[in-house]
C-alpha cells in the first residue's frame, strides 16, 4: 500500500506539475506535519526523561535495595524507611487478580458478542459494552466507595469475627479495589476480544462444525485458539488498564502500606502517587517519583510486549496473505 | 441511637464547633516574637482582642460586605493546608467580594508545600496548620497565626462512647485496643482512619499522642472530609479532624473530659490544639499592597463558626 | 457482511434439524454449563451497566434543578452548584482541542500520506502507542513537573489543558489514521490527475472525506477530557470559581483570558472531592451530569457511524 503511494509522490513532481518543491505552501505544510509527527516521539522521549531524572536521585541517594526490596514504608518518620515492596506487590498481585476475574468473563461476553446466533440480543449487549467503556473511572470509585465497601465490611466482619489479630478495615481492602479493577478491564477485554473473534475466517468455523463438532466445541477448540494472538492483546491491554488506574481504587482500597491480602488495605503505586504526591517534602518526593518510575517501566513493559504481539501477528497474516 | 441524649450532645457539639480564633495585630508583631514556641504564640492569642476566622462554613453569613468596593487589581496565590481549607475559602471569597478587581485562588497542597510555595515564590501566601519549622523560619519565611484550631476525635453516630482518654486513644492508634468493647463499648472492632504521611494534621496528632509513626492506620486517607466521611460511613470507625469541618455525621469524643469546644481550645485546656498559620516570605509590612490587604481582611473579619453544612 | 450473517443463522436452523434426524442428541453437561456461562458473562455486563447508571439516576436527578448548573459552589452564599466546573470542562475542552488537533491530525496526515515506510514511521508509530498505554496519573505527574515547574504554570486551566492535549494526541492521530486509510487510493490519483498539488489534494479531497473518523476521534477525545481526573489532580487544581462578568466587555474578555492561568477543576475533579468529603448526594448529582455526557457522546458517535455508511 505504501509503496503506492510512494510511486504517486514521484508521478506529482515528474509527469503531471512539474518540480513542486518550490512551492512554499506545500513544504511549509510538510513541514508543519512532520514537525507534528516529531512532537509525539519528542514528548515520549521527554516523558521517559523526566521519568528518569525525578525517580533515579532517590535510589542513588537511598540505594536500590533501601527502597525496592523493603517493606517498610515511614517516609515522614524520624528516620524514615522508603520501602516500596508491599506498594510494588499490592499493584502486580491486584492486577493479576483482576485479569484472573475479568478476562475469563470478557472473553466470554466476547463469545457471546460475536457468535451470538440472535443478533438482536447481541445488538443489546454492544451499546452496554460500549457505555461501560466510557464510563469515568471517578464513577467507578463513588459506586465502590459508596456500596461497595460497606457491603464488604459486612462481610469481613462474618469472616472475622472474633478475630484478635485481624485489623479491620471498613471495608477498604484489596478485595474490593480487585472487583473494581476487574469490572473496569471489562470493556477494553470484551471490545478488543470481539474484533479478534470476528476477524476469525468463517471457513475455519464451518469446517469445524461441519466435522460434526457442537457449536460450543466449535467456539472452545476451534475459534478461540484462531483469535488467540487478539485475545492476548486484550489481556495485555487490560493488564495496562488495570496497572495504570488511579482514581476508581483510590477511596476503595484503604490506601494503608500493607501486604497484599485479600482483607487488608492496601496501597497501589498509583495510589501511593494520588494520595502522597500533595504533600511529600525533599527525599519523601523524589521516592514518589521512583515509584511513579516503578509504574513507568511497568507500563513501557506492558507496551513492549503489547508491540510484540501485534508485530508478530501482523507478520503471520501477512504471511497467510503471501500464500494465498 | 446509642443511649446517650442526643440532644445535649448536639447541642456540646454545636458549642464546640462556634471556635473563636483570635488574632494578633500583625502589623506591630515583631518576628522575633512570633518564632517563640507555640505557649507564647497561644498567649498572644488569647490576649489579643479580635476575633478572626471561624469554622467557616457559614459564619460568613455575618460578614458585611463594604459599600464602596476597593479599585485593587491583581491576583492573589494562597497555597498549603487543606485543613484550613472552609476558612481559607470563605475568607477568599469575602476579600474577592470586597476587591472585585482581585481574584485569589487557592491551592490546598498541604502545609509544607504551602511554605514551600512562598518561599519560593510560586505563591503570595502559605497557609499552615502546624507551627513553622526553624529552617523554614531561616529561609525568611514569617508566621502569622490567625486563628487556633482543635484536632476533634471522632466517631461515628450510633457509638456509645463518649469520652476517652489519651492513653486510650493512643492505644487505639497503636493498635493495642482493637475492640470498642474493651473500652466499654459494643462489640464492634474499631477501625483506625487516619490521613496519609506527610499531612500536617497527622503530624500534629502522632506528636500530641507522643505515637509518632507508631500508628497502625486501617484508612489512610488524604483529606479532612474523607477522614470524616469514612467515619460516618463504616460503623466503629475513628478518625481525627480538624474542628472546622465537624458536623452532625461524625460525633466528636471529649478527650480526658475535655469537651471539644471551642471555649476548650481558647483556653488551651483542649489537649489537642494547633495554630492556623498564614505564612509570608518576610513581615507582612513588606508584602504587595495585596497581601497587605489580606491580612488587614482577615483580622478584621469577626465570625465564628457554625455547625450546619453548607 | 450481511449475506455472510444470513448464512450463518441459516447454517444453524438446519443445523439442528439435522440433530434431530441423524444423530442421537447428545446432551454435553459440559457444554450446556459453558453456554450458561457466556449467557452469564453477557448477562452481567448489561446489568453491571444498567445497574450503574441506573443507581447514579436514582440517586442523583433529586440534585439537577437550573441552579445547580449555573451556581458555583460556595461556603459563604451556602450555595452548591457546579457552575464552575462547567465552565472550567468546557475550557479544558475547547484548550485541548485547539491545540490538540491541528497536531494531531498533522501527525496521522505526515504518517500516511508523506511518510515514506521506514524507520521514522516506526518510530512515531511506537510512540503513539506508548502515549496511549501511558496511564493518567503519570501523564499528570510531567504534566506538574514540566508545564507546572519548568514551564511555571503551577496549578492552571492550561497546565490542565496541556497535559490532556498529550493525551488526546493518540486517540486523535490514531483514529484520524484509520479514517485517510479508509479513502480509496482512486481518490488521491484521481485529484492528482487533476493537476491538485499535494497539500490542495488533502485539503479538498482527503480531509472531507476522512472528516466522520476525524470526528469520531475528536469526541472520543472529548469523552475522556471530561471523565479524566487523576492527570488533572496535579495540574489544573479543583478551584470551582465562576468568573466575574458583567464590568463592561473588554474586561470580560480580560478576564475570560486571564482564567486560564487559574487553577480550576473539572466536572470530574469536582466529583472526586466531594465524594471524598462524603457529600454523596452533590458527588451522585454530578455523577448523572457526567453520564449524561457519556450517553450523549456514544449517541453522537453512533449517528456520525451511521452516517458513514
Amino acid at each position: 500500500m505504501n509503496t503506492g503511494k510512494v510511486k504517486l509522490k514521484k508521478e506529482v513532481n515528474s509527469i503531471l506539475c512539474g518540480p513542486r518543491k518550490n512551492n512554499i505552501k506545500e513544504s511549509v505544510m510538510e513541514a508543519f506535519f512532520a514537525a507534528c509527527a516529531a512532537v509525539t516521539i519528542f514528548v515520549v522521549i521527554s516523558m521517559t526523561l523526566y521519568m528518569l531524572i525525578n525517580g533515579l536521585p532517590a535510589i542513588r541517594k537511598a540505594g536500590v535495595e533501601e527502597i525496592l526490596l523493603r517493606t517498610e514504608w515511614k517516609p515522614t518518620a524520624e528516620e524514615p524507611s522508603y520501602g516500596i515492596l508491599n506498594i510494588i506487590l499490592t499493584s502486580l498481585i491486584g492486577t493479576l487478580s483482576a485479569i484472573v476475574l475479568g478476562v475469563p468473563i470478557g472473553i466470554l461476553t466476547a463469545v457471546f458478542l460475536a457468535e451470538c446466533p440472535h443478533k438482536r440480543t447481541a445488538g443489546l449487549v454492544k451499546p452496554a459494552v460500549e457505555l461501560l467503556a466510557g464510563i469515568p473511572s471517578v464513577i467507578y470509585g463513588l459506586l465502590g466507595l459508596y456500596l461497595l465497601n460497606p457491603w464488604m465490611y459486612r462481610l469481613e466482619r462474618k469472616l472475622f469475627e472474633g478475630s484478635e489479630t485481624h485489623r479491620f478495615t471498613g471495608g477498604a481492602n484489596l478485595l474490593s479495589a480487585v472487583l473494581v479493577l476487574a469490572i473496569m478491564i471489562l470493556p477494553t477485554v470484551i471490545n478488543v476480544s470481539e474484533t479478534a473473534l470476528r476477524a476469525v475466517p468463517s471457513g475455519i468455523r464451518e469446517a469445524s462444525l461441519g466435522l460434526g463438532a457442537s457449536r460450543i466445541q466449535t467456539i472452545f477448540h476451534a475459534v478461540l485458539p484462531a483469535a488467540k494472538s487478539g485475545i492476548c492483546t486484550a489481556v495485555v491491554l487490560g493488564v495496562g488498564r488495570a496497572m495504570g488506574e488511579a482514581m476508581a481504587i483510590m477511596m476503595v482500597s484503604g490506601n494503608s502500606v500493607n501486604a497484599p491480602l485479600p482483607f487488608q488495605s492496601v496501597r497501589f503505586l498509583t495510589t501511593a502517587l494520588i494520595s502522597e504526591m500533595a504533600y511529600a517534602q525533599g527525599t519523601h518526593r523524589q521516592v514518589l517519583f521512583t515509584i511513579g518510575l516503578v509504574l513507568f517501566v511497568f507500563i513501557m513493559m506492558v507496551n513492549i510486549l503489547l508491540n510484540y504481539i501485534l508485530k508478530k501477528d501482523k507478520e503471520s497474516h501477512g504471511y497467510e496473505k503471501e500464500k494465498k | 441511637m446509642g443511649g446517650v441524649n442526643s440532644e445535649g450532645f448536639v447541642e456540646r457539639v454545636r458549642r464546640a464547633a462556634r471556635v473563636f480564633w483570635q488574632s494578633k495585630d500583625f502589623s506591630k508583631k515583631d518576628p522575633s516574637g512570633e518564632r517563640e514556641n507555640v505557649q507564647k504564640s497561644n498567649a498572644q492569642i488569647t490576649c489579643g482582642s479580635r476575633v478572626i476566622a471561624g469554622a467557616a462554613a457559614l459564619l460568613i453569613g455575618i460578614m458585611t460586605v463594604p459599600q464602596n468596593p476597593s479599585s485593587m487589581s491583581g491576583s492573589l496565590r494562597l497555597a498549603g493546608s487543606s485543613s484550613m481549607e472552609m476558612m481559607a475559602s470563605a475568607l477568599a471569597e469575602g476579600f474577592m467580594e470586597q476587591n472585585p478587581h482581585v481574584t485569589v485562588t487557592i491551592e490546598y497542597v498541604g502545609s509544607s508545600a504551602g511554605i514551600e510555595a512562598v518561599l519560593n515564590g510560586s505563591a503570595d501566601i502559605g497557609t499552615s496548620s502546624r507551627k513553622l519549622k526553624e529552617e523554614e523560619l531561616a529561609r525568611g519565611a514569617v508566621e502569622n497565626i490567625v486563628a487556633m484550631d482543635g484536632i476533634a476525635i471522632c466517631v461515628d453516630p450510633d457509638n456509645r462512647i463518649t469520652d476517652l482518654s489519651r492513653r486510650q486513644l493512643a492505644d487505639i492508634y497503636t493498635g493495642k485496643l482493637t475492640n470498642w468493647s474493651q473500652l466499654g463499648g459494643e462489640d464492634v472492632p474499631i477501625v483506625v482512619v487516619g490521613h496519609e504521611a506527610g499531612s500536617g494534621t497527622r503530624d500534629a496528632f502522632e506528636e500530641a499522642l507522643g505515637i509518632k509513626d507508631r500508628c497502625v492506620y486501617a484508612n489512610e486517607l488524604n483529606s479532612m472530609g474523607a477522614v470524616k466521611a469514612r467515619a460516618a460511613l463504616i460503623p466503629g470507625a475513628i478518625g481525627y479532624i480538624s474542628f472546622t469541618v465537624l458536623d452532625d455525621s461524625v460525633r466528636a469524643v471529649s478527650l480526658d473530659g475535655v469537651a471539644p469546644s471551642a471555649e476548650n481550645v481558647e483556653n488551651q485546656s483542649y489537649p489537642l490544639c494547633r495554630p492556623f498559620v498564614m505564612v509570608t516570605n518576610g513581615e507582612i509590612s513588606k508584602q504587595n499592597e495585596i497581601v497587605r490587604a489580606w491580612f488587614s481582611y482577615v483580622t478584621g473579619q469577626e465570625v465564628y463558626g457554625g455547625m450546619d453544612r453548607r | 457482511m450481511d449475506m455472510k450473517k444470513k448464512r450463518n443463522s441459516k447454517d444453524m436452523e438446519p443445523k439442528r434439524k439435522a440433530d434431530n434426524t441423524l444423530y442421537r442428541i447428545r446432551v454435553r453437561p459440559l457444554e450446556l454449563f459453558l453456554s450458561a456461562f457466556i449467557y452469564g458473562a453477557a448477562s452481567l455486563s448489561v446489568f453491571l451497566l444498567l445497574g450503574m447508571i441506573g443507581y447514579i439516576f436514582f440517586k442523583g436527578y433529586g440534585e439537577l434543578c437550573p441552579d445547580f448548573f449555573t451556581n458555583a459552589t460556595s461556603a459563604r452564599h451556602g450555595t452548591v452548584g457546579i457552575g464552575g466546573n462547567l465552565l472550567n470542562t468546557v475550557y479544558l475542552i475547547v484548550i485541548s482541542l485547539l491545540i490538540g488537533i491541528p497536531v494531531g491530525v498533522g501527525a496521522a496526515i505526515y504518517l500516511n500520506e508523506y511518510a515514506a515506510q521506514g524507520r521514522l514511521i516506526s518510530a512515531v508509530e511506537f510512540a503513539i502507542e506508548t502515549l496511549a498505554g501511558i496511564p493518567s496519573i503519570l501523564f499528570g505527574m510531567f504534566g506538574m513537573v514540566f508545564f507546572g515547574g519548568v514551564l511555571g504554570l503551577g496549578y492552571s486551566l492550561l497546565n490542565g489543558a496541556l497535559t490532556l492535549t498529550l493525551m488526546i494526541l493518540s486517540l486523535i492521530v490514531q483514529n484520524t489514521r484509520d479514517a485517510l486509510r479508509a479513502v480509496p487510493n482512486s481518490y488521491r490519483e484521481g485529484a492528482v490527475g487533476m493537476g491538485a498539488a499535494k497539500w490542495h489534494m488533502i485539503q479538498t479531497v482527503l480531509l472531507p472525506s476522512a472528516a466522520p473518523g476525524i470526528l469520531t476521534g475528536i469526541i472520543l477525545a472529548v469523552g475522556r477530557i471530561v471523565g479524566e481526573s487523576a492527570a488533572l489532580l496535579f495540574t489544573a487544581g479543583s478551584a470551582g470559581a465562576l468568573p466575574k462578568l458583567g464590568q463592561g466587555v473588554g474586561e470580560d474578555i480580560a478576564e475570560l483570558l486571564g482564567k486560564i492561568f487559574e487553577s480550576g477543576g473539572t466536572l470530574a475533579i469536582a466529583l472526586y472531592l466531594q465524594m471524598q468529603n462524603g457529600e454523596y448526594e452533590l458527588a451522585f448529582g454530578i455523577g448523572c451530569v457526567l453520564i449524561f455526557v457519556v450517553l450523549l457522546m456514544n449517541w453522537v458517535i453512533s449517528l456520525i457511524g451511521a452516517k458513514k455508511r
